[in-house]
């Protein structure tokens, strides 16, 4: 039989994943030298009006809310005791880990000049910024995320004494993880009180801090289970028997926490309204839009983890997850880009060119490239032989 | 609803807000109890 008759081999690195990744990859590498040889203004319609778009809205603000996932799931394991959620303390750590390096990343293409980003730690310090303490916070967060990921990587590479030094570590670093996303999540949204002119009265706050960090907690929860239910339908060779046992609990546990927090939050958010006195702004337009991603993305998801944690319906509550990722990224980009310069007119409004949207989806897939490529190596979904029942 | 001082402003959005919080801290309990009630 000729060369080319026979059959493909089995394991081809031609398969859809690997194509459509290459495609975005190397899209995405053409956009990246556009970028850092052309300037800012030849890849997106960014300009001194509107300094902030995509990649600020999308990249930043919702990557750092749906890595949430890592404080809440280790703080739920390992301050608040609840073991049954240990399995799905490496995938969510991994997921907040990648999540604040794909942060960072994107970061580099806003402000340009990789090499000033140690600037404002180590050598010009803006201690008065809230920029500071968000730089701050999401620098020393990403090292002690890195700190946590170590062990799963340590295990795979049978280094087994580094690996029993960190794992020592596990309290204290779960404790300065929580502390850091406490002062970020909430700075993050405290950015945007300095522009009360700019950004329509509806999102805009003095409780926006609070609003950000009390939805980080719902974002994070949510992006566990929607993260556990794409590596349950994708992975499901890579889990063990404890992962897949316990995935149905995870996402039971969460949906419910979540379902909570989310009607929280509706409940600040009315509290909000009241305190500003913005409820004649409802019968407006952007009234409507407010409600939409208020009722629309927040109580309706609610109240489908609600049902679906009471029927034990694992199917409500995946659905749920994925509507409250998609609500808390509406609820960023509104924040950002939508309802920021509301009062503008359409001509001098912000949209982004198809190259900013393009180097977005390129950060994005080079996460799942990078996510896909540690948990089919490391023990993140299993555990690894060797440590089995040492916890 | 006009407001003629500062006063009057934050008499009625204080109030408003009170009335808000207290159907909050009533709601959240119950809604912890719709949650739960199902559970082993």
């Amino acid at each position: 039989m000729a060369a080319q008759d026979k059959p493909m081999a089995k394991n081809s690195i031609f398969t859809p994943f690997n194509v459509i990744t290459g495609i975005i990859l190397s899209a995405g590498l053409v956009l990246t030298v556009l970028r850092f040889t052309q300037g800012i203004g030849a890849v997106t319609n960014l300009d001194n009006t509107n300094p902030w778009g995509l990649w600020i809205g999308f990249d930043l603000l919702c990557g750092v809310a749906l890595a949430a996932g890592g404080y809440v799931t280790s703080s739920a394991c390992y301050v608040f005791g609840l073991k049954r959620f240990h399995s799905a303390v490496r995938p969510a750590i991994l997921t907040a880990f990648l999540g604040y390096a794909l942060v960072v990343f994107a970061l580099h293409f806003d402000v340009g000049r990789p090499w000033k980003l140690p600037y404002p730690i180590f050598v010009s310090q803006g201690t008065s910024s809230l920029l500071f303490e968000v730089g701050l916070c999401v620098f020393l967060y990403l090292t002690v995320l890195f700190v946590e990921t170590t062990p799963a990587a340590f295990e795979w590479l049978g280094f087994k004494r580094l690996r029993s030094w960190v794992v020592r570590l596990t309290l204290v670093l779960t404790i300065f993880g929580v502390v850091l996303s406490t002062l970020h999540q909430s700075s993050l949204g405290a950015l945007f009180m300095i522009a009360p002119s700019k950004l329509h009265p509806l999102w805009y706050s003095g409780y926006l801090h609070v609003y950000f960090f009390i939805s980080s907690m719902f974002a994070g929860m949510s992006m566990v289970i929607f993260e556990g239910s794409m590596a349950h339908r994708w992975l499901h060779h890579k889990m063990d028997a404890t992962h897949l046992a316990e995935s149905d609990g995870v996402a039971l546990g969460f949906g419910k926490a979540a379902s909570f927090v989310m009607m929280g939050y509706v409940g600040i958010k009315i509290i909000g309204l009241a305190v500003d006195n913005n409820w004649h702004y409802l019968t407006t337009g952007w009234g409507a839009w407010f409600l939409v991603e208020l009722i629309g993305f927040v109580l309706f998801p609610a109240i489908l983890y609600s049902v679906g944690a009471r029927e034990k319906n694992l199917t409500l509550i995946r659905i749920a997850s994925l509507w409250t990722v998609l609500g808390i990224v509406l609820n960023r980009l509104n924040i950002s880009v939508i309802a920021f310069n509301w009062h503008l007119p359409s001509a001098e409004r912000y949209v982004p060119s198809f190259m900013e949207v393009g180097t977005t989806l390129f950060i994005v897939t080079l996460g799942i490239v990078v996510y896909k490529f540690i948990v089919t190596r490391m023990p993140i979904l299993h555990e690894h032989p060797d440590y089995k029942e040492v916890h | 609803m006009e407001f003629f001082t500062l006063h009057d402003f934050m008499t009625y959005t204080k109030g408003i807000t009170y009335l808000v919080m207290g159907a909050i801290l009533i709601f959240m309990p119950l809604y912890w109890l719709y949650l739960t009630d199902r559970d082993d």
